[in-house]
């Protein structure tokens, strides 16, 4: 293991790798990036693979705008020999009551303000989309055709890739342990392998971020939430757009291999790290699939697993410097880490190399929890 | 065996193939399954894993015994929505 860097990365998720790559093109040289499984193995691996703009705050909106341009051109940008899997066959947001369609209409109003193009569509619309749902209860309903998917180990990969032919150097099964630091200042990262001198570390650790920050004395407000998904059988193409439903609180659409990817997590279950599977939840999902979607009746779950969200208080991403930590860097999605990694490893990278970031990140600062300055995403699922 | 075999009936993957990822440095069950999506497919490995623990153990000199496998979760085997509701609302 090298013996300094100019940059710890630690964890290799999409935003990890990301991260690692935009730096090594803003010059950096020396860049380690830690990870203390393998590659894509924490979130980003157990995501649910969506990738949307239609959010209710204008910075999730933005650098998911931002993000799906790179996700656009990653097989060319990130010169990757396999392929990323982006499609955009759109995101269908649908309601069952007037309070979610209030709130679908505020986002479009933020949407046509941002460029986003967001449709309202009326039930007739949603029938010809997606011929299979069952429409009785829909109240109103979005879709932006711009929306999609990707596939995460594959964007993960074609980043680690690339960063590796910029020469960053990646550290699987190695586990960081603490830290090494001067008054504000982190001198160095002490791992299960190891030391690196350092005075850079970016914290790209997603539900792991609040433990990584405690070794630091920093107290983060970022808590693991665990959600559940299952796969299905492949089937021939019938879904069209991922289909978010507010009342049911899940998510669901066919991946390029067929299968149908669905699942939800418990806003009320305790927060923390639980890789467990329950048979709870898919007795409760099918309730919840067969409600939306009457034929799925007949398909075939054949795996179900388990992952977490780093969510922060307000369920926007933490971005940023921390105060009372020289050096000291948060790169945290909060349940939207892989659709936005994009834009979230160029602009920690910019953020660490002190130059101008193309957005304006600074309202995402860690700081706000503290100040009390919440800027509520009022579209999760 | 030749390299020809297939390994994985689900993902249609032939012996030749995994060997090619296992030089590649994928040497973990779990990280196979994600790059090459052995053992994804319907069976989930019923077939192809106690195979893919021995290509794992002949290229690493590992003992296959200390090759961890994937975890087993539910469903055991494919099992559809509408067996899981079973009557709970409907009937």
């Amino acid at each position: 293991m090298i013996k300094t860097a100019d940059v710890v990365v630690i964890g290799a998720g999409s935003i990890g790798c990301s991260t690692a790559y935009n730096l090594a093109r803003l010059g950096f040289n020396k860049i380690a990036v830690l990870e203390k499984g393998y590659i894509c193995r924490g979130s980003t691996g157990r995501c649910a693979a969506g990738i949307r703009q239609q959010w209710g705050t204008e910075m999730n909106c933005l650098i998911s705008r931002y993000s799906i341009k790179q996700f656009e051109v990653m097989n060319e940008m990130l010169e990757y020999e396999s392929d990323v899997e982006f499609r955009q066959n759109g995101y269908l947001m649908v309601t069952y009551s007037d309070k979610e369609a209030d709130m679908l209409k505020e986002n479009l109003k933020l949407h046509k303000k941002l460029g986003i193009p967001v449709q309202f569509l009326s039930v007739d619309d949603i029938k010809e989309i997606v011929p299979d749902i069952n429409a009785e209860r829909i109240v109103a309903s979005t879709i932006c055709m711009e929306d999609g998917q990707a596939n995460p180990f594959k964007v993960t990969d074609a980043y680690y890739r690339a960063a590796k032919r910029l020469g960053v150097e990646f550290y699987t099964y190695t586990e960081v342990t603490g830290f090494k630091t001067e008054g504000e200042r982190i001198k160095a990262v002490i791992t299960d392998r190891g030391e690196i001198a350092t005075s850079l570390v970016v914290n790209a650790t997603g539900p792991y971020a609040k433990f990584i920050s405690q070794m630091l004395g920093h107290d983060l407000p970022v808590e693991p939430e665990r959600h559940q998904i299952v796969v299905t059988e492949p089937l021939e193409p019938f879904l069209g757009p991922l289909v978010m439903n507010f009342h049911h609180n899940t998510y669901c659409q066919q991946v390029v291999n067929g299968s149908i990817l669905t699942g939800y997590g418990n806003p009320e279950e305790p927060k923390g790290l639980n890789y467990n599977c329950s048979w709870q939840f898919i007795e409760e999902l099918a309730e919840k699939i067969i409600d939306q979607l009457p034929v799925m009746k007949n398909v075939n779950i054949i795996r179900h697993w388990s992952g977490h969200y780093g969510i922060s208080p307000d369920g926007q991403p933490v971005l940023g410097t921390v105060p009372g930590l020289e050096g000291y860097y948060l790169a945290l999605g909060c349940g939207k880490g892989f659709m936005l990694s994009p834009m979230i490893g160029e602009l920690i990278a910019q953020c660490v190399a002190g130059k101008e970031t193309t957005l304006p990140i600074d309202i995402l600062n860690v700081e706000r929890f503290e100040k009390g300055e919440l800027i509520v995403e009022p579209a999760v699922v | 065996m030749s390299d020809k075999t297939i390994i994985c009936r689900c993902e249609d993957l032939t012996v030749q193939e995994i060997q090619e990822w296992i030089e590649q440095g994928y040497e973990d069950i779990e990280e196979l399954k994600r790059a090459a999506r052995i053992g994804m497919g319907a069976c989930q490995g019923r077939t192809c894993r106690r195979h893919l623990i021995n290509e794992l153990a002949r290229a690493t000199g590992k003992n296959p015994a200390d090759i961890e496998p994937p975890t087993f979760r539910p469903p055991t085997k494919p099992l559809n929505f509408g067996a899981v509701t079973g009557g709970s609302s409907d009937d």
